[in-house]
């Protein structure tokens, strides 16, 4: 029995160390989120990247791997966000004709969406005393992961902080667009998506995917240049709110 | 699954990131690479309809992409001490109203600017 035991516990040390188990990992923990996600009839509330996350991170924790550790695993994922950003030119080109409809309108939304969601995170981050540090780092958050990582560094944000919060903003727009969106009594699903897509980058445009193949190219569309539009917007007005605020 | 399409969005996105690189822009490649794609896709409607499938696969696990910088909350949590709190408020109030404003602005922008004849055709 105990050499048994003491022969699995090599395995498992083994095992820990290879970047197989963070990749297998996350591959697992994403299908049973999904599972869980069908079986609830795809209420926002069952995010499927806000279960995966709780389930690896408890898994972690519970076996005591360092996040470098898993993340030699899961880089492999990871890495597959640049060519399914690139991807979502494909929803945008569907769209064409309605975006081109559209411009102007999307344009005005995008700009109101992106300063709102720049400027309040900001500001209530100042009124509740955080560190310049997490100002910077919360300026970007709705845009997608790469831009927003890329902004905080070039004004003394965490990237790392960052990379979370805009994961964070993602789930949060995700799982609570449903109920704002329906107590606005906004129910066009270009105008639903697009307003996820500029609130809540990637994460809002794979929930827009899950409700319709025309919110989503919305969502894409409202992803892509809202990405565009922080990597301006930010260092135009970030300097003047620090300013202003004299930090 | 298509290998050919798959290699092309590599090299779009090798597009992008080197455009990035060469003119100093401060958007990051992927979403320059992305631009080009729609253009190339337009300039050649055919090579939309032969990337199709491959584009749409990767698009419909968009979400697992996301786990492994999520799961960095783990290594972040120890730079949020103090901060936690004005980080949440911060996060969940500026998510809601960037959602209903961006939205509430799109419709009216949508129900004023655009022409009359194409607005029947809009509503669901």
């Amino acid at each position: 029995m105990m050499p048994g035991l003491h022969r699995l516990t090599d395995v498992w040390v083994y095992l820990a160390a290879s970047p197989l188990l963070g990749l297998t990992t996350t591959l697992v923990a994403y299908l049973v989120a999904l599972q869980l996600y069908q079986r609830l009839r795809f209420n926002p509330l069952a995010n499927p990247v806000l279960i995966a996350i709780a389930i690896v991170v408890s898994i972690l924790v519970i076996t005591g791997t360092p996040y470098k550790t898993y993340f030699e695993g899961a880089q492999f994922v990871h890495f597959m966000l640049g060519p399914a950003t690139v991807a979502l030119a494909m929803p945008l080109y569907r769209q064409w004709r309605n975006f081109r409809r559209a411009v102007l309108p999307l344009l005005l939304g995008l700009a109101a969406g992106s300063v709102t969601a720049v400027v309040t995170a900001v500001g209530i981050a100042y009124a509740m005393g955080a560190s310049r540090q997490v100002m910077v780092s919360l300026a970007p958050k709705s845009a997608t992961t790469p831009i927003a990582m890329a902004i905080s560094e070039r004004f003394g944000g965490l990237p790392s902080l960052t990379a979370v919060l805009v994961i964070c903003t993602g789930i949060l727009g995700a799982v609570l667009a449903r109920y704002i969106l329906n107590f606005l009594r906004i129910d066009s699903h270009p105008v639903r998506g697009f307003a996820l897509g500029v609130a809540s980058h990637g994460i809002g445009t794979a929930r827009a995917l899950q409700v319709s193949a025309e919110m989503g190219a919305f969502a894409g569309l409202g992803m892509g240049l809202n990405g565009v539009f922080t990597a301006v917007l930010v260092p135009v007005v970030m300097p003047l709110m620090l300013r202003w605020i004299g930090s | 699954m298509n290998l050919t399409s798959l290699a092309l969005l590599l090299v779009f996105q090798c597009l992008g990131e080197g455009a990035a690189q060469l003119l100093g822009l401060p958007i990051p490649g992927p979403v320059i690479g992305m631009l080009l794609l729609l253009l190339s896709f337009l300039l050649f409607p055919r090579l939309a309809d032969f990337m199709e499938q491959t584009s749409w696969g990767i698009l419909q696990h968009l979400s697992l992409l996301f786990v492994p910088a999520g799961v960095g909350v783990i290594a972040a949590s120890g730079q949020l001490k103090g901060d936690l709190g004005a980080i949440v408020v911060a996060l969940v109030v500026s998510t809601v109203l960037a959602i209903a404003v961006g939205a509430l602005v799109t419709q009216w922008a949508m129900k004023r600017l655009r022409p009359a004849a194409d607005q029947d055709r809009e509503q669901p």
